[in-house]
């Protein structure tokens, strides 16, 4: 290494015999860079870093769009993702394959002359320029995905889009040329199908979907656009997969419906499919993801859209001085000769016509001064004017947060526990700039127990699957005292539990510590409010927890009577004659009714439940009963061995006794007789409470009690 | 004939016994059953044996038990364990009867030892626990022990001059050597019958050792008596005999006892009967007997040296409050006095600390002088 580094230094030396560059001759090789080939360049600063990245970026840039589309056009979004693997027959060692991503929604489509600019130019949107909540805010997203696809296979992005019901289809395919940041058009036709028929016969699943009319049907997509980029990437599930962002996007956004049709092929391990096969005929109806022949569907929860959100001027209080520069410029040049008083109130929130001339005032101009004439050490003045002055908070109509409800509803069909709180906070600002933090947890059913719990974490209802531990929300989870809801956490960690907690930022500006919006940054405000929002939540779920304790509790006395009651039916049998199974029935039915708390939550209907948790705070509490039984009943239930009447006692092992226990015996409880966890019915009973979550108006942000 | 008669009386009371101690288990069974069947909650109630529920019978002259109850409930994280116990036992006692057997306490916990169906917990943890059970339904059924076919291990001595028959046995008391008879748990007529008795009194004294001292120099033989020890608190079979001998055979009965809380807790058992065994007292109390020493005084009468003296600890001098508070001793000039006694002196004297005297001071001066001079507390 010192080796090297000695020959890297004395090399210099040697070619010290050339001239040395001169100004002039450096001159003649600067030249401008375009953002295109910068970002070609370094294109891990947009998540290209590595094969399996670029798959999943390409993926959720163009996903991210279709969702921002629909809503601004009011359409429920109803989004198919389809990923081809292109070599299938490649050897298994191979790092990367090439594929072609296609996504297709039924947005409001794009006028073939935008087609270009949207797709073939970096930084070119509408999103940029403004303060409003969207998914994208930089305009990078889809045309880097589409260089990218260029840059690794030379193939063009091909797209089809119908701006208008029943007109044709625009056929384009381009490509970006990285020196003039400008798309290429090498294909441009009109045609008739959209969505594009190909699709529907791609593998045995997608036919079986179409057919039942759950997959691109042709009247469920008046307009809309289909994007394919063909790129070198890595399919493969687990942590950050395409799978996880499609299922937690699903999770933030429940009033879209995904269909996610994964290669045919996956790259190296092949793990078992997490989400248990439902019955085909259920998959195009059900309310919970469900996976039929390899087609992943994530159905809608809600049938709402999210509230339509306004765009905002800024906030005094939320620009720099370099800024505020700029903007005096920018409306020199819009409105010739308009005044610094005009300016303040027009470009600006929350700044009234009194508090502009007051602001005029305390930097020595008058209210008539043009805001072409203001120096810069005036507008520096301005500036500190600003810092000082109060002023209301900016206007917070410009969020749309999820909803407590919504929350729930998507919790419930991506995650598998018996117990969601969700809660949604009121907005609050940083640096001048609105925002609101919603958190929402699952507990049990069947996440794993003894890991620490999984953060799920949103900005702009997109997930955010890198840099965890860099982010704020990390931290605040991090920061709240979980033991304080019968939670194990280890000092400075995680809780650790079947646990799941989400945590979604909506804000017009999301302050991300990088460009490829991986992590929040961290402000104080904004930790703040998440911690708030995570106790809240914490609350209900301890109250819960506590609740299912004096269940178990209860359950134990139970056992303690069960066991002795076979005995004492006995003795008296010994001494009295009289009948000892009526005896150890009738007792058997007292111990029920007096232990009766430990069966509330194992009823069938799950109605006592109702009645029992209404006592709680359960706003924004869901719980499914059903997905209780397993775990409180392995606690509770006494295997009652079959009471042997001769005399001598089975001698049954406790789990012996409970496979035992079938439901004609007179000792066996309802509850053991259960069917496996994830039988028809609890699938049922999932579409039931999904269902339940889904009803309602949609200005129910209180999360009114679901159950 | 007369003989035969008798027993084939105590043959047919024994059996009445035993078809109403059957009887009372079967009505508690029957409760139970239908408490059950009816919906609702089975319990057995069970006196309650505390000084809480004791009652001074100040006519009677003993301690007895009072209305106190508890109930014991199987619907009860508490007791459902000796709930069911309690069910288990009763059980157990009806074979007993059933096959005309009786059982050690030891015995009964083997009895109803096994491990609960569909468990792997046992009926019993320990002996104590079935005891305690035991001792409970006594007082629930209201039967004596012996009627439950239970009985206690035998811990007490007899000598004198009496003639009795011990299941069928004939049993000379003279003729005990240095061991002595020892007396059963049970006592009652059908186990042991006085054939014969030439003593004038009793002298029970408190532990075997002073008790040896007592046989060696023939006591008994020279002043016509019968002696007896109970090791140091009397079980039940001794008290029940002491009380046999007092009542059937009119000997007042005598109590050599150490000067200490524990000896005059110990007379006031025999006398008054004893708060745990209050249900007993009108078959095991003694109102008659005499406290015969060792008094307080007897440190200066007898002329003892330092070297006897048993400094009272913490523990005594609060004993000795109690036992003064005690109400059949409350208004007692006598044993006021002595209790004032014994803390005034500040230490404890025992039996055998007469024997710094002489060998055979205490057989041959101090109690026959007493007797004599009838210096006793009542």
């Amino acid at each position: 290494m010192a080796a090297k580094e000695a020959v890297a230094m004395a090399e210099p030396k040697k070619k010290s015999v050339a001239p040395r560059a001169d100004a002039e001759s450096m001159a003649a090789r600067q030249r401008d860079i375009s953002v295109s080939e910068f970002f070609a360049k370094n294109r891990h600063l947009l998540g290209f870093d590595n094969p399996r990245k670029a798959m999943l970026t390409t993926v959720k840039e163009a996903v991210d769009n279709s969702l921002d589309a629909c809503e601004e056009a009011g359409i429920l979004p109803e989004i198919a993702v389809i990923v081809e693997d292109l070599e299938p027959g490649r050897p298994a060692t191979a790092k990367s394959s090439r594929y072609r991503v296609t996504i297709i929604d039924n947005g409001p489509g794009i006028v073939r002359k935008q087609v270009e600019n949207i797709f073939g130019r970096l930084l070119y949107g509408s999103k940029f320029h403004r303060l409003k909540m969207s998914r994208g805010q930089q305009g990078i997203g889809i045309s880097a995905a589409g260089m990218y696809g260029l840059i690794t296979t030379g193939r063009p992005m091909t797209i089809f889009t119908k701006p208008k019901a029943g007109q044709p289809t625009h056929h384009i395919e381009l490509a970006m040329n990285t020196k003039t940041n400008r798309a290429e058009v090498n294909f441009d036709k009109e045609v008739k199908e959209f969505p594009p028929k190909r699709f529907r016969d791609l593998t045995p699943g997608t036919r079986a979907l179409a057919e039942q009319g759950g997959f691109l049907t042709e009247s469920e997509f008046p307009t809309g656009t289909s994007v394919s980029i063909e790129l070198d990437g890595k399919y493969q599930r687990g942590r950050g997969s395409v799978d996880e962002f499609l299922e937690l996007t699903a999770i933030a956004n429940p009033h879209a419906r995904f269909v996610f049709v994964p290669p045919s092929r996956v790259t190296e391990d092949e793990e078992p499919d997490v989400l248990a096969a439902a019955e085909a005929g259920a998959a195009a109806k059900a309310t919970v993801t469900t996976e039929t022949n390899g087609v992943i569907v994530y159905p809608r929860g809600v049938q709402e859209l999210p509230p339509e959100t306004k765009e905002i001027q800024p906030h005094p209080k939320g620009i720099e001085l370099g800024i505020l520069l700029q903007m005096l410029k920018d409306y020199e040049l819009a409105e010739k000769g308009g005044t610094l008083y005009n300016f303040l109130q027009e470009r600006f929130c929350r700044v009234s016509a009194s508090t502009a001339s007051s602001m005029c005032d305390a930097i020595g101009v008058s209210s008539r001064a043009k805001a072409g004439d203001i120096e810069p050490p005036q507008a520096e003045k301005l500036y500190k004017v600003f810092q000082e002055s109060k002023l209301a908070p900016p206007p917070t109509d410009c969020l749309a947060p999820i909803g407590v409800r919504q929350m729930l509803a998507g919790m419930l069909k991506g995650v598998r526990a018996e117990f969601y709180a969700a809660s949604s906070r009121e907005a609050e600002v940083y640096r001048g700039r609105p925002f609101q933090i919603e958190a929402a947890i699952a507990f049990g059913g069947e996440l794993p127990g003894d890991e620490t719990a999984r953060v799920i974490r949103f900005a702009n209802r997109v997930p955010l699957l890198f840099q965890q531990s860099a982010c704020s929300s990390f931290k605040a989870v991090v920061e709240t005292a979980w033991k304080n809801y019968n939670l194990s956490q280890p000092r400075g960690t995680l809780p650790v539990g079947p646990l799941v907690i989400m945590i979604h930022m909506a804000s017009v500006w999301v302050p991300f510590t990088s460009e490829s919006k991986e992590a929040i940054a961290d402000y104080d405000e904004i930790r703040k409010e998440m911690k708030l929002a995570l106790m809240e939540c914490g609350r209900k779920l301890g109250t819960y927890l506590r609740k299912r304790q004096k269940m178990r509790r209860e359950g134990e006395r139970r056992d303690v009577f069960e066991r002795y009651i076979g005995e004492i039916a006995k003795a008296i049998n010994a001494i009295t004659g009289d009948d000892p199974k009526a005896i150890y029935e009738a007792l058997l039915k007292q111990a029920k009714s007096r232990t009766a708390v430990a069966d509330q939550l194992l009823d069938e209907d799950g109605k006592v439940v109702k009645e029992d948790l209404a006592e709680t705070d359960d706003e924004g509490v869901l719980i499914i009963p059903d997905a209780i039984a397993p775990a409180v009943a392995a606690a509770t239930s006494t295997p009652l061995a079959p009471l042997d009447l001769d005399g001598k006692a089975k001698a049954a092992s406790k789990r012996g006794a409970r496979k035992a226990a079938e439901p004609k015996a007179a000792a066996a409880p309802k509850r053991a007789a259960k069917p496996e966890p994830e039988s028809a019915a609890r699938t049922e009973l999932r579409a039931r409470a999904a269902k339940a979550a889904g009803r309602g108006k949609a200005g129910g942000e209180d999360g009114a009690r679901l159950f | 004939m007369a003989k035969q008669k008798t027993a084939a009386a105590t043959a047919s009371s024994k059996k009445d016994r035993d078809a109403a101690t059957e009887k009372k288990i079967v009505v508690l069974a029957t409760d139970v059953a239908k408490r059950s069947l009816g919906g609702r909650e089975p319990i057995v109630r069970v006196p309650t044996r505390a000084k809480s529920n004791t009652i001074w019978n100040k006519k009677k002259g003993i301690l007895q038990m009072g209305d106190g109850a508890q109930e014991r409930q199987l619907f009860n994280l508490g007791q459902a364990k000796s709930f069911m116990q309690t069910m288990l036992h009763s059980s157990s006692i009806k074979d007993l009867i059933g096959a005309e057997k009786t059982l050690s306490l030891r015995g009964m916990f083997y009895k109803g030892l096994h491990t609960v169906a569909g468990t792997k917990e046992k009926t019993f943890a320990d002996q104590d626990e079935s005891d305690g059970i035991l001792e409970d339904l006594e007082v629930s059924l209201g039967a004596l022990r012996e009627e439950l076919h239970i009985f206690a291990k035998k811990a007490g001595t007899m000598v004198g001059n009496i003639t009795i028959i011990d299941s069928g046995d004939e049993i000379d008391c003279r003729r005990m050597g240095s061991g002595g008879y020892a007396i059963p748990s049970i006592v009652e007529p059908d186990v042991i019958k006085f054939k014969k008795c030439d003593a004038k009194f009793v002298l029970h004294v408190e532990k075997n050792t002073v008790w040896s001292r007592f046989n060696e120099d023939r006591f008994w033989e020279k002043h016509n008596c019968i002696l007896t020890e109970g090791g140091g608190q009397p079980p039940r079979g001794v008290r029940r005999l002491l009380r046999r001998l007092n009542e059937e055979l009119g000997l007042p009965v005598y109590c050599l006892l150490d000067c200490d809380p524990w000896g005059h807790y110990i007379y006031s058992v025999i006398k008054q009967g004893s708060i745990s065994l209050a249900f007993e007292s009108e078959r095991l109390a003694i109102p008659e007997a005499k406290y015969l020493g060792i008094r307080a005084s007897d440190y200066r009468a007898c002329g003892l040296t330092d070297d006897v003296q048993i400094a009272l600890n913490d523990t005594d001098i609060k004993r000795a409050r109690e036992i003064a508070a005690y109400p059949w001793f409350e208004g007692h000039k006598g044993w006021q006095r002595e209790i004032e006694g014994l803390l005034n002196n500040g230490f404890k004297m025992e039996v055998e600390s007469l024997i710094t005297k002489d060998i055979s001071y205490v057989t041959e001066t101090y109690v026959p002088e007493r007797l004599k001079k009838k210096d006793w507390l009542d």
